[in-house]
C-alpha cells in the first residue's frame, strides 16, 4: 500500500507522537534500542517523503523477531519493568511501519499514552511531567488528525491543548479528592530503585569525599521551632563501631523500646523530607526526642526504619541539641567502643599513651587531642594522597591532608588507643536555608563524619576534629572549607552565585512539587481537606464531594461552551473589535447593520477613515461571506485584527 | 458580459422611468431570480411603462393582458376551435403565450380568471381541453394591482400572492423627476426607439449566474434568523414559509449579481427583503405601513 494524501499526513502525525513519547525514555532505554526506534522513525519518514510502499509483512516479522531477541539478550528476561518498557518501545516503533487501517493508528495512539505513563516509573520530576504533557498534547492532536482532515497543524495542536485544558479542572478535583492509599496500588519490581546515592554502612577513606561531589538533595527540613546554628546542625546517620585498620563498619545494635535519655534543654521540632536512598536509616538532628512511626531508635542512638527508604519519606521529630546521651551506658557497648585491630598504627598508639599520661580527666584528654589536631597544620582537602597500611599513622604524621572521614577515623583511633570508648558517626552536617521557601536543604555534599567519645558521668560527647582543623566547614559548608581550585559541584563554587540563586529557586519549586504533588499522601490529603473545611474526611465524603464537583465543572464547561457558541469565531471577534473601537465616536455598529452599510456610514461621518474602514469591511465580507474560504482563517482574522488595531479613530 | 450589460440595462431603463432606479433594480433582480413581479400602485404612475421598457430592453416577446371583471380563463390561456378542414379542434394560444406578460390590474378580474394566470405562472405550462402546452422560456409575469381599497377589486388571496417573488410599489415621482417627465418627450416614442441590451440567451445566462452566486453559512444563518423571527416574534399573523425563504435567497443572489458581487451579503438580503416578504406577511395587530413593518423586521434581527 502506497501512502498518499491524508494517509501521509496521518503517518507523519503518528511518527511525531511516537518521537515525542519515546524521547524522554532515551535516558533509561538501552542505547541500541533508542537507535533502533530512531531508525524505524527515519524509515517511516523516508517512506512517507518518497511515497513508497510500507514494508512487506515478512520483513516486519524478521525485524520484530530481531527486536524481541535483542530485548531478551539485554535483559535476560521478558518480565519486569525495564524489559517491559523496552519491549513496548520496540513494538511501538515497529507498529508505525504497519499502520494500514485507521485501527492501527488508534493502537499506536493508545500505546503512546501508555508509554507516556511508563515514563513515571523512571522519574517523577517536574521536567518529566512537562515532557509527558507535551507528548500528550501531540498524541491528542494525532487522535484529532485521525478523526478529521479538516484542520491545519496549529489548529490541531490548539484544539488538543484546549481539550486538555478543559480536562484540568477534573484532574485537580480528582487529584485532591480521590481517596489516597498509603501504599502504591501495585508493587514495583525490585529493580525500581537502582542508582540512589547516600551514605553507606561502611566508611573507607574516600567514600564520603566521593559523595560530597554530588549536589543532589539528601533531605529537606522545615523547622517549627528555632533553627539551630549551622555549627549545631549534626544530622546523625549510621554509627560506625568496627574498624579493621582501613574500613569502619556499622556494628549490630539493639533496638530500644523508648528514648533512653532524659530530654532537657533547648528543644526544636522539625519536619524532615527524606529523599529515597534505599537504606533503612533515617537522619535526625542530634539528639532526637522521639521516634517517627515505623522507626526505632537503636542502642547507638541511630534512627532506623523498618523498611528501606524507597519512597520520599516525611517525618516529624523533635531535637534536643544539648542532650548528652549514655551517662549510664552498657558495659558491652563501651567495651566494643574500645576495640582496635592489633599491630596497626604504632605511632598513633604512642601519641595516645603520651596524651593519656598527661591528661587523667577524660574531657581534658579530648581537648588535648583536639588541640593536637589544630596545632599540627592539617589541610582539609577533597583530594588527599593515598594512604598505606598504617593509614592513621600516615595521615597523622606524614601526609596531614585529608577529608572529614580521615579526621574522624584517626581521632577515634587515637581516643580508643588512649583508652577512651569512641566511635565514628556519619551523617550530614550543616545544610543551607533556601531563602525562597525557607526550607533547609541538606545535600550529599554536606555528608560528614565526626567522632563521639564516652566520658564517665558525662555520657557520649561529640568531638569533631574537622571543626578544629577547618572551622569554616561546619560553619559555612564545604565550599568555604575546601581550598581554591579543588573540584566542587558547580553550584557550590562561590564564583557562581547566580547559579546558586537559580538553584535556590529551582529547588524551592522542586520541593513544592515533592511536598504537595508527589508527597500528597493520605495524611496530607486529610490536612488539606480539613483546612478546606471538611470535617473528618473519609473516602465516603470524598467520593461524594468528587462527584458533585465534577458535575459542577461539567455544568460550568457546558454553560461556557453554550455562551461561546457562535462567538468563538476569531473573525467575528475581529469585526466586533472595529465596532468597539468606533463606539466612543458614536459609530458603534448596529446589530443588524451589514458590513458594507456600516462602513458607508462610518465613511460619511468620518471621511478620513472612510478608505481604511471600507477596505476592512470589504475584506471582512470576503472572509465571512465570500466563496473561497481562506486556507488559514485564523491568520486572515489576525491580519484583520492588526489592521483594525492600527486604526486610530 | 454580466456587469456592463446589467448596468447598461438599468441606465437605459432609468432614462425613461425617471427617479425609480431602485425599483428598476428590484424588477431586474426579480427577473434574474426567475420570479414573477407584482407591482401595486395607483393607476398612472408608470407600471405599464416599466413593463414595456423591460420587455424592450431584454429583447423579450411582450404581451399585455388587461384584466376585467368579466374575463374568462380562456381569454388568457386560449381556446380550441373546431377546424372544419382538418375535422378536429385546434388550439389557439391566448395572450399568455409570450415571454413577458404584463397582467394589468390583475385584481379587477374574478378569482377564476386570476387563477388561470397564476397556475400558468406556477407550472410554466397551460392545459386546455386535455392538451398541455408549454409556455415560452424565459417566462416572466409582471402583474399590476390597484390598491385593494379601490372599488371593484378582488384582492388576491395569500396563497396566490405567494406565487409572486416580489411585490413592489412605484410611488409618485419626486419633484425633479416629474419636472423632467413633463418637459421631456413622449415616453411612448422613447420606448419605440429603445434598443435591446440583452438577448433571451443572455438573460438565461445571467439567471444561471445569479443562481451560482455564493451564499456562505453565515448568510444562511442570517436568512434563517430572519425567517425565524417572523414566525416567533408575534409581530405577524403567520411567519414566512420555506418557499419564502427560498425566494429571499434567490432574490438576494440576483441582487448581489446586479451589485457586481460574487457572494451574497446581508445587505443584499436586506435590500430585497421588503419586496420579497412584504406581500407574504400580514401584521398581527394594527401597525404602520408595510415599509415600516419590514424596516422593524430588519432592525429586530442581529447579524449572526
Amino acid at each position: 500500500m502506497r501512502l498518499a494524501g491524508s494517509a501521509r499526513v496521518r503517518a507523519m502525525w503518528l511518527a511525531a507522537s511516537v518521537a515525542v513519547t519515546l524521547a524522554p525514555h532515551v535516558n533509561t532505554l538501552p542505547t541500541w534500542l533508542s537507535g533502533f526506534a530512531a531508525l524505524m522513525l527515519l524509515w517511516l519518514c523516508w517512506i512517507v517523503l518518497h511515497g513508497l510502499r510500507l514494508p512487506p509483512r515478512w520483513l516486519m516479522l524478521v525485524v520484530v523477531g530481531g527486536a524481541v531477541a535483542g530485548v531478551l539478550l539485554t535483559f535476560h528476561s521478558p518480565l519486569g519493568k525495564d524489559p517491559g518498557v523496552a519491549l513496548l518501545t520496540a513494538f511501538l516503533a515497529l507498529k508505525l511501519l504497519e499502520t494500514r487501517a485507521p485501527r492501527d493508528g488508534y493502537v499506536v495512539v493508545l500505546l503512546c499514552y501508555f508509554m507516556q505513563l511508563a515514563q513515571f516509573f523512571a522519574n517523577q520530576s517536574i521536567a518529566t511531567a512537562g515532557l509527558t504533557l507535551l507528548g500528550t498534547v501531540v498524541t491528542m492532536a494525532t487522535l484529532i488528525t485521525l478523526n478529521s482532515e479538516r484542520l491545519g497543524t496549529t489548529e490541531r495542536l490548539r484544539l488538543s491543548g484546549l481539550m486538555l485544558a478543559q480536562a484540568v479542572p477534573f484532574m485537580l478535583v480528582l487529584f485532591v479528592l480521590f481517596p489516597r492509599v498509603d501504599k502504591p496500588l501495585w508493587g514495583l519490581p525490585s529493580d525500581a530503585f537502582g542508582g540512589s546515592t547516600g551514605l553507606s554502612d561502611s566508611m573507607t577513606p574516600g567514600s564520603i569525599s566521593d559523595l560530597t561531589l554530588s549536589g543532589a538533595i539528601a533531605f529537606r527540613v522545615r523547622f517549627d521551632g528555632f533553627t539551630p546554628a549551622a555549627a549545631q546542625r549534626y544530622w546523625r546517620g549510621p554509627v560506625m563501631n568496627d574498624f579493621d585498620g582501613r574500613t569502619w563498619r556499622v556494628a549490630s545494635a539493639r533496638m530500644l523500646a523508648k528514648v533512653p535519655y532524659q530530654v532537657s534543654g533547648p528543644r526544636t521540632s522539625y519536619e524532615l523530607t527524606l529523599e529515597p536512598h534505599n537504606r533503612p536509616w533515617l537522619f535526625a538532628l542530634e539528639m532526637p526526642g522521639g521516634t517517627p512511626d515505623n522507626a526505632t531508635l537503636m542502642s547507638d542512638y541511630q534512627l532506623v526504619s523498618r523498611t528501606p527508604v524507597r519512597n520520599r519519606l516525611r517525618y516529624m521529630l523533635s531535637a534536643h541539641t544539648a542532650v548528652r546521651p549514655g551517662r549510664s551506658e552498657d558495659a558491652a557497648i563501651l567495651e566494643a567502643a574500645l576495640q582496635l585491630p592489633p599491630d596497626f598504627n604504632p605511632r598513633t598508639r604512642e601519641l595516645a599513651q603520651s596524651l593519656r599520661s598527661e591528661n587523667a580527666d577524660g574531657a581534658a584528654l579530648i581537648a588535648a587531642a583536639l588541640r593536637h589536631f589544630s596545632l599540627s597544620k592539617f589541610t582539609y582537602t577533597l583530594s588527599p594522597p593515598l594512604l598505606g597500611r598504617d593509614s592513621v599513622d600516615e595521615f597523622l604524621f606524614d601526609t596531614r591532608r585529608g577529608f572529614c572521614e580521615h579526621f574522624a577515623s584517626s581521632f577515634v583511633f587515637l581516643m580508643r588507643a588512649a583508652g577512651m570508648p569512641a566511635r565514628v558517626v556519619t551523617g550530614y552536617q550543616g545544610g543551607e536555608i533556601n531563602p525562597v521557601d525557607d526550607y533547609l536543604e541538606v545535600r550529599q555534599s554536606d555528608a560528614h563524619a565526626w567522632a563521639e567519645v564516652w566520658v564517665a558521668n558525662q555520657g557520649w560527647l561529640r568531638a569533631d576534629p574537622t571543626a578544629t582543623v577547618a572551622p569554616s566547614r561546619v560553619q559555612g559548608g564545604l565550599a568555604m572549607a575546601v581550598p581554591e581550585g579543588e573540584p566542587l559541584p558547580l553550584a557550590l563554587r562561590p564564583a557562581f552565585s547566580w547559579v546558586r540563586e537559580i538553584r535556590y529557586r529551582l529547588d524551592a519549586v522542586n520541593n513544592g512539587w515533592n511536598q504537595w504533588i508527589l508527597g500528597y499522601n493520605p495524611q496530607r490529603q486529610k490536612e488539606l481537606l480539613e483546612r478546606l473545611g471538611m470535617q473528618s474526611p473519609d473516602w465516603h465524603t470524598m467520593t461524594i464531594a468528587m462527584s458533585v464537583l465534577c458535575g459542577l465543572i461539567m455544568l460550568a464547561l457546558a454553560g461556557w461552551a453554550l455562551a461561546q457558541r457562535g462567538r468563538l469565531d476569531p473573525l467575528q471577534r475581529a469585526w466586533e473589535r472595529l465596532s468597539q473601537k468606533l463606539a466612543p465616536a458614536g459609530l458603534a455598529r448596529k446589530a443588524w447593520e451589514g458590513p458594507l452599510d456600516y462602513a458607508e456610514r462610518v465613511g460619511l461621518a468620518r471621511p478620513e477613515l472612510a478608505a481604511a474602514v471600507r477596505e476592512i469591511a470589504r475584506d471582512y465580507c470576503g472572509l465571512r461571506y465570500g466563496a473561497g474560504q481562506p486556507a488559514a482563517p485564523d491568520k486572515a482574522a489576525r491580519q484583520l485584527v492588526s489592521r483594525i488595531n492600527r486604526l486610530h479613530p | 458580459m454580466t456587469l456592463p450589460t446589467i448596468s447598461r440595462t438599468i441606465e437605459q431603463a432609468s432614462r425613461i422611468i425617471l427617479g425609480k432606479q431602485a425599483q428598476i433594480r428590484l424588477c431586474l433582480a426579480c427577473l434574474l431570480a426567475q420570479g414573477h413581479l407584482l407591482i401595486e400602485d395607483l393607476p398612472g404612475v408608470g407600471k405599464t411603462t416599466l413593463a414595456h421598457v423591460l420587455a424592450k430592453l431584454l429583447g423579450l416577446q411582450f404581451q399585455r393582458i388587461q384584466f376585467t371583471s368579466d374575463m374568462l380563463p380562456a381569454d388568457i390561456i386560449g381556446v380550441s376551435v373546431f377546424d372544419r378542414d382538418s375535422g378536429s379542434f385546434r388550439f389557439h394560444p391566448g395572450p399568455v403565450f409570450a415571454q413577458l406578460i404584463l397582467a394589468d390590474e390583475v385584481n379587477r378580474a374574478t378569482p377564476k380568471a386570476q387563477s388561470a394566470l397564476l397556475e400558468a405562472m406556477e407550472e410554466q405550462q397551460v392545459t386546455a381541453e386535455g392538451a398541455t402546452h408549454a409556455l415560452p422560456d424565459p417566462f416572466f409575469v409582471i402583474a399590476t394591482q390597484n390598491p385593494s381599497y379601490q372599488i371593484g377589486t378582488f384582492p388576491l388571496p395569500e396563497s396566490q400572492l405567494d406565487r409572486f417573488l416580489m411585490r413592489i410599489e412605484l410611488g409618485y415621482p419626486d419633484r425633479a423627476a416629474e419636472r423632467a417627465l413633463l418637459q421631456g418627450e413622449s415616453r411612448r416614442d422613447m420606448i419605440a426607439i429603445l434598443e435591446p441590451t440583452l438577448t433571451a440567451g443572455d438573460l438565461r445566462e445571467l439567471q444561471r449566474a445569479a443562481g451560482a452566486i455564493h451564499a456562505a453559512d453565515a448568510l444562511f444563518d442570517y436568512i434563517q434568523a430572519l425567517v425565524e423571527h417572523t414566525r416567533t416574534s408575534g409581530l405577524f399573523a403567520s411567519g414566512l414559509s420555506p418557499r419564502a425563504a427560498l425566494a429571499l435567497l434567490a432574490a438576494a443572489r440576483a441582487w448581489a449579481l446586479i451589485a457586481g458581487r460574487d457572494a451574497v451579503l446581508p445587505e443584499d438580503v436586506q435590500a430585497v427583503l421588503p419586496s420579497v416578504a412584504g406581500h407574504r406577511l400580514k401584521p398581527a395587530g394594527e401597525s404602520g405601513g408595510a415599509t415600516r413593518l419590514m424596516r422593524s423586521l430588519i432592525e429586530a434581527v442581529a447579524l449572526p
